[in-house]
């Protein structure tokens, strides 16, 4: 990775004012948001270097971060694509066609589910229950959820992603209008 | 139409904003608890109303409220459960990104009557959209003098805090979730000590689930005696019912307790039916964890009585031949469904979010997972149903939260009310390989 590891002022403040959310001495609560924010400016996936850099912040040491970092399952411990497809699978997105979402992505794009494109722009990640079961089939890209989906609607997702996606990560939270 | 309490200004347009929602006579509750009432008195509204928790358990709030420890010069906390893992479910997501003010004035009148000087929203992750709603609610009510020092000029002072989780249903048993606050792995807690002696960084700790939050606002302004006039015995008040699957109208409902699960499934004030007109074969009717039951024992008990959406009548028969009403996640499958298959998705996503703490739980989700696998795989042997019964009878009860008891039911339902159809799979696998595939 080239990008030096290390926030901007900005992000750094945004992390210390996040710290102050909880009482005198108990800072580490905000190892989650941190994590979200280290994940989305370091490339979409936490690195060790990453997480060593994370506990520096919180004054922990690097094996408490490891240790919740791999508990998650929306963080990726490995490199992912620019554009990471959340696709559910469980009942009521099953029942509802998710299957199909999912084959009809894996020929289109020349993966298979839990891989990354060779360009490095798609990963397809099957997850658990969304909680969009009534606008199933449904599939989450960053903070952004796509429900109800035809294979006419996965089609032009990806037209969408293909061309912003250039510019722009889609595994990205927008995190500094939210935390 | 029945009455609606939580989401009758769902259609009002920018009701997600504090104007409109004051406008439509939001916050009334802060208004009246903290200036006409002590915090005791709201306690002893909630008690009358007979509101039971909406996270699945259905605990009745009043009492968990009245359990909290109040040791001097400790700080209690109110934390609530935004965390809505549980498939099927997806009520309180609707509720918060519709109208978050009705979460915030609850948080608000709620910590009051409990005492709590701060209080947490812990919120699933992947709402992260949801979780910057809330945010810019909250904003705007310290903005407004309704959070921060001095509430509306009283001597009540109150900061909320929205936190995300990152991806574990694990993380909604509320004592993982206190872990989770706490910033570590979700691994539930054993208990005693409850959260109410010790709960968030050992202090006191009352969690509630987003929707019993909200219910605390009518009740409060309509009084607890009002409020348990709806519904029927200890089911009190309305529920939010999450409605997917094969039907025609899914989507978030507000229901009174008590009308007919089969004017749920059929009226076009609700589900408006099964798609293209097909049956009705069988109903998960409050998130996965519940048992299913098929059309017949979902429509009417075995006694023959009409089935009710209450808390009672859902579970009428005990689990021989009923459920649970749960988190109101309701699941509705046609008569294409593969019980065999869906079970499995139920399986695997059990198999997925074990904490691994228990063996039990650990090594009897995987188990099950495997060998619902090899089942619709085509390679199923005839002991594999009593193996699977056998398993899921060794995990129930004998773990240190309930998510083994919640693997264990639906494997248990799946094969009480469908064995013939996993002997089908087992004996004729050539017929059945490849309807509903999966992934
Ligand atoms: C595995 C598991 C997952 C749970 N998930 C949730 C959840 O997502 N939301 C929720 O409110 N309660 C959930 N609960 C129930 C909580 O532990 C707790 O009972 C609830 O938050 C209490 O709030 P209530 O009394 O208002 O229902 C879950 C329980 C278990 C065992
Ligand atoms: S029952 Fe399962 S999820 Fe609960 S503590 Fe044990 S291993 Fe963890
Ligand atoms: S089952 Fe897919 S979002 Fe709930």
């Amino acid at each position: 990775m080239s990008k030096e590891i290390k926030f901007n002022e900005e992000t750094l403040a945004l992390c210390h004012k996040m710290m102050k959310r909880y009482p005198e001495g108990k800072h580490k609560s905000a190892i989650i948001p941190i994590l979200h924010i280290a994940q989305a400016e370091f490339g979409g996936w936490l690195s060790p270097e990453v997480m060593d850099y994370v506990a520096s912040i919180l004054k922990i040491q690097s094996i408490e971060v490891y240790e919740v970092a791999s508990f998650y399952s929306m963080f990726n411990l490995q490199p992912v694509g620019k554009c990471v497809l959340d696709i559910c699978r469980t009942s009521s997105c099953w029942v509802r066609g998710a299957e199909d979402v999912v084959k009809h992505l894996e020929k289109k794009l020349g993966i298979k589910a839990g891989e990354t494109t060779k360009d490095g722009m798609f990963t397809i990640k099957m997850v658990e229950c969304l909680g969009s079961c009534g606008t199933a089939p449904m599939l989450q890209c960053g903070a952004s959820y796509h429900e109800n989906l035809t294979l006419d609607k996965v089609d032009k997702l990806i037209e969408d992603y293909r061309t912003a996606g250039k510019q722009r990560s889609y595994t990205d939270l927008d995190y500094k209008n939210t935390l | 139409m029945g009455r609606k309490l939580l989401i009758h200004n769902d259609k009002v347009p920018n009701i997600h904003t504090l104007e409109v929602y004051r406008q439509n006579g939001g916050y009334a509750s802060v208004e009246k608890a903290l200036k006409t009432m002590t915090p005791e008195a709201v306690v002893e509204e909630v008690k009358k109303s007979g509101l039971r928790g909406r996270g699945g358990a259905g605990f009745p709030t009043g009492m968990k409220w009245s359990f909290l420890a109040k040791p001097p010069g400790v700080e209690r906390y109110l934390v609530c459960n935004a965390d809505e893992s549980e498939p099927g479910t997806f009520k309180d997501r609707y509720l918060m990104e519709k109208i978050p003010h009705a979460l915030i004035e609850g948080m608000i009148t709620s910590s009051y009557a409990l005492g709590a000087k701060t209080s947490y929203i812990y919120i699933r992750g992947e709402y992260f959209y949801v979780a910057r709603i809330l945010e810019t609610a909250i904003e705007e009510a310290y903005a407004a003098g309704l959070l921060g020092k001095n509430i509306l000029g009283t001597d009540f002072s109150h900061d909320c805090y929205v936190q995300v989780g990152a991806g574990a249903y694990i993380c909604g048993e509320e004592t993982a979730l206190l872990e989770s606050l706490e910033g570590k792995r979700g691994n539930p807690r054993i208990k005693p000590p409850f959260p109410a002696i010790a709960g968030l960084y050992g202090c006191p700790t009352v969690v509630n689930n987003v929707e019993t939050i909200a219910a605390v606002c009518p009740i409060i302004n309509m009084g607890g005696d009002e409020y348990a006039k709806i519904g029927i015995g200890r089911s009190t008040g309305t529920k939010l019912i999450s409605a997917s699957g094969h039907i025609n109208k899914p989507g978030t409902y507000e229901i009174e307790l008590g009308i007919p699960v089969e004017e749920f499934i059929y009226s076009d004030e609700y589900c408006g039916g099964i798609i293209n007109g097909r049956k009705l074969k069988a109903v998960v009717a409050g998130g996965s964890s519940v048992p299913v039951l098929p059309a017949e024992l979902i429509l009417k008990t075995d006694k023959g009585e009409p089935r009710l959406m209450t808390y009672e009548s859902l579970s009428e028969g005990g689990f021989i031949s009923g459920t649970m009403l749960g988190s109101g996640g309701f699941i509705v499958y046609d008569e294409t469904t593969s019980i065999v298959k869906n079970l499995y998705t139920f399986a695997r996503f059990y198999h997925h979010e074990s904490c691994g703490q228990c063996s039990p739980c650990r090594e009897g989700t995987g188990w099950m997972e495997k060998i619902l696998h090899r089942i619709i795989e085509g390679h199923g042997k005839p002991s594999d149903i009593d193996l699977l019964w056998d398993i899921q009878r060794k995990i129930e009860g004998n773990t240190i939260c309930p998510l083994g008891d919640a693997a264990a039911w639906p494997v248990a339902s799946a094969i009480r009310h469908f064995r013939k159809e996993f002997e089908a799979y087992i004996n004729h696998p050539e017929k059945i390989k490849d309807a509903m595939p999966i992934i």
